[in-house]
């Protein structure tokens, strides 16, 4: 999977990659609920618009994982995927397909509490594109 | 730099401190408009997000700032401590009883929710007036709001500034411990440095404890991630550059520096009646485990304290009195004997402070002393602060069971959650001891008693 762990002494991290940035973002989300849930055993049965905007790069990027995190925390939802229509630096809009959390289906690996700006970073690779981002868990 | 950075630590404990990014993190709280006389770290520090936890930075009002990263994602996360009757020759047999009793009772763990279920209404009336709200409606005693810090409201909370979301997320979560490092634990006084003061705490050597640590929950969450943004978004419109984005902040006297505090507050206030329902409760199965009525549980609240706040306090900086904003993450207040925000119970011997370690060790019971108004804003650690990282702590704990060795020592523990126990072993955390060996030894805290687990549960 293009992301992996990164260890930090009190929380959790990813670091991401992605051939385009639509990539790398995508794979955020990704990378996000894998530590939630085991999104695997997501049908993805309901369906939601959203639209983020953020200052630069990095602060759209925490925007975006915020605002999919609400769907956990506020909604009690788990993200199975997400489509990104159109990206640029400062603004997204996407569709994500969820499931509605229900204790005997889904398992809960990990309370993640935050997305924040800590360590943040969003670069334009000879590969691609990379990213670290840190949980508050 | 506009102040030094001061860490509080020992020769063993520096080293550690060295490796993160703690020292960086707090040379750039240094740096913050406004700062006064030294961006400081307490010896349970460590690295977080833009201010460090074990943290203590008091701003001007008229020229500092206001950060939600120098108060924590978890506002008024806090510990609280009671004391009760029972011996510990009496608990021993009924322990796993008790332990599984609270276990149930208790809502922990990561989604868990509450039996008390509110409106965002009804909600904001929690927000306004924290413990009494609780009291008000039957969990706890009248005397419980005196010997809780700020009596367990801060007046200045404007529910008006929580966003929806932030009433959203913590509607349900009323009267639920959480999960993380957060915790019910029985306990027993083992060890008294300080009988008059143990004495004015209601402290006997056997005697049983509760002690609980836990916050403001997502509410608290959502509040410091609301502001987190909102204030982001205004230096980046006003051009003015941050070390740390996390560092985010606005001018204490600003329409949104106000306003966080306000919200802040609000927060605290939810945490407060958090934790006033569940010792309610944690009472509550006690009575029911032991057939005693509560005249013979004599259950009494010692105090609660916050360890993630920024409050408007009066201190002396260059030989003057004057209103400072000190932001404590991770840091416990330690105000002296004399002080007038002290119940007259408490006038006499400091303010308690309790300072949970890990769940395999101890935790202690200090008092606040003159030395922490002259050197820390009334300051000092709040608990242990963790050494692994929790993919760290997994790992040294493959091949071991952790509960049996727990039993092993005598203390039972149940939790929810496949890595909890692992990643919040005792190995995971500094060695207490050695933290408050510090706080006493620098004299910004004096030491009281050490508390010894007996059954601990976790979310």
């Amino acid at each position: 999977m293009p992301y992996t762990l990164i260890d930090h002494t009190a929380d959790i991290g990813i670091c991401i990659t992605g051939d385009t940035l639509t990539d790398l973002f995508v794979e955020a989300a990704t990378a996000m609920f894998d530590q939630l849930t085991d999104t695997a055993r997501l049908s993805g049965a309901h369906r939601k618009q959203i639209e983020i905007t953020g200052i630069d790069r990095p602060d759209l990027l925490v925007n975006f994982l915020r605002e999919l995190l609400s769907f956990w925390t506020i909604d009690a939802c788990l993200v199975k995927n997400v489509r990104i229509h159109y990206i640029n630096d400062e603004h997204l809009t996407a569709d994500i397909r969820f499931d509605e959390y229900t204790p005997e289906t889904h398992e809960i690996l990990k309370d993640i509490k935050a997305v924040t700006y800590h360590g943040i970073s969003v670069d334009e690779t000879d590969a691609g594109w990379g990213a670290t981002i840190i949980f508050d868990v | 730099m506009r102040v030094p950075a001061r860490i509080y630590s020992s020769p063993s404990m520096i080293a550690a401190i060295k490796k993160e990014e703690t020292i960086q993190q707090l040379v750039n709280v240094a740096q913050l408009p406004g700062i006064l006389t030294a961006a400081l770290a307490m010896p349970d520090i460590h690295w977080g997000y833009g201010f460090p936890i074990g943290g203590v930075a008091a701003f001007d009002c008229d020229e500092g700032v206001i950060s939600p990263g120098g108060v924590g994602y978890d506002i008024n996360c806090g510990v609280r401590l009671a004391a009760t009757n029972l011996t510990e020759a009496e608990a021993r047999p009924r322990l796993e009883d008790m332990v599984n009793a609270l276990f149930n009772a208790i809502p922990c763990g990561v989604g868990s929710t509450g039996s008390v279920r509110l409106s965002h209404t009804d909600l904001k009336k929690v927000l306004k007036t924290g413990s009494r709200w609780a009291v008000e409606n039957g969990f706890g005693d009248e005397s419980d709001i005196r010997h809780t810090e700020d009596n367990g409201c801060m007046e200045d909370a404007d529910p008006a500034a929580v966003t929806d979301r932030a009433l959203d997320r913590g509607k349900n979560q009323l009267g639920t411990l959480g999960s993380g490092n957060h915790f019910l634990e029985i306990g027993v006084v083992d060890e008294i440095f300080d009988e008059p003061a143990a004495q004015a705490f209601g402290l006997t050597q056997g005697r049983i404890t509760v002690l609980l640590h836990t916050g403001s929950r997502g509410l608290g969450h959502q509040t410091c991630d609301d502001f987190l943004a909102s204030m982001a978004k205004r230096l980046h419109i006003d051009g003015v550059p941050v070390p740390d984005r996390q560092l985010a902040c606005a001018r204490i006297s600003s329409p949104s520096g106000e306003k966080y505090y306000r919200a802040m507050a609000s927060a605290a206030n939810f945490a407060w009646a958090n934790r006033q329902i569940l010792m309610h409760q944690a009472k509550e199965v006690l009575m029911r485990v032991f057939n005693i009525g509560p005249r013979d549980l004599a259950m009494r609240l010692v105090y609660d304290v916050c360890h993630n706040i920024a409050k408007f306090e009066t201190h002396t900086v260059d030989g003057k009195k004057q209103r400072v904003c000190v932001h404590r993450k991770g840091a416990t207040r330690s105000f002296p004997p004399g002080h007038p925000d002290l119940c007259p119970e408490y006038r006499h011997t400091g303010q308690p402070i309790l300072i949970p370690g890990d769940m395999g060790t101890a935790s202690y019971v200090l008092a606040g002393t003159e030395g922490s108004m002259a050197e820390t804003f009334g300051s000092t650690c709040h608990g242990a602060g963790r050494v692994l990282s929790r993919t760290a702590a997994k790992k040294a704990a493959q091949g071991r069971s952790l509960s049996r060795e727990l039993e092993d020592k005598g203390i039972l523990v149940r939790w929810t959650g496949r890595s909890t126990l692992a990643e919040e072993m005792p190995d995971a955390y500094k060695d207490i001891t050695q933290v408050v060996d510090v706080v006493h030894g620098s004299g910004i805290s004096k030491k009281v008693a050490i508390l010894r687990p007996l059954a601990v549960a976790k979310g």
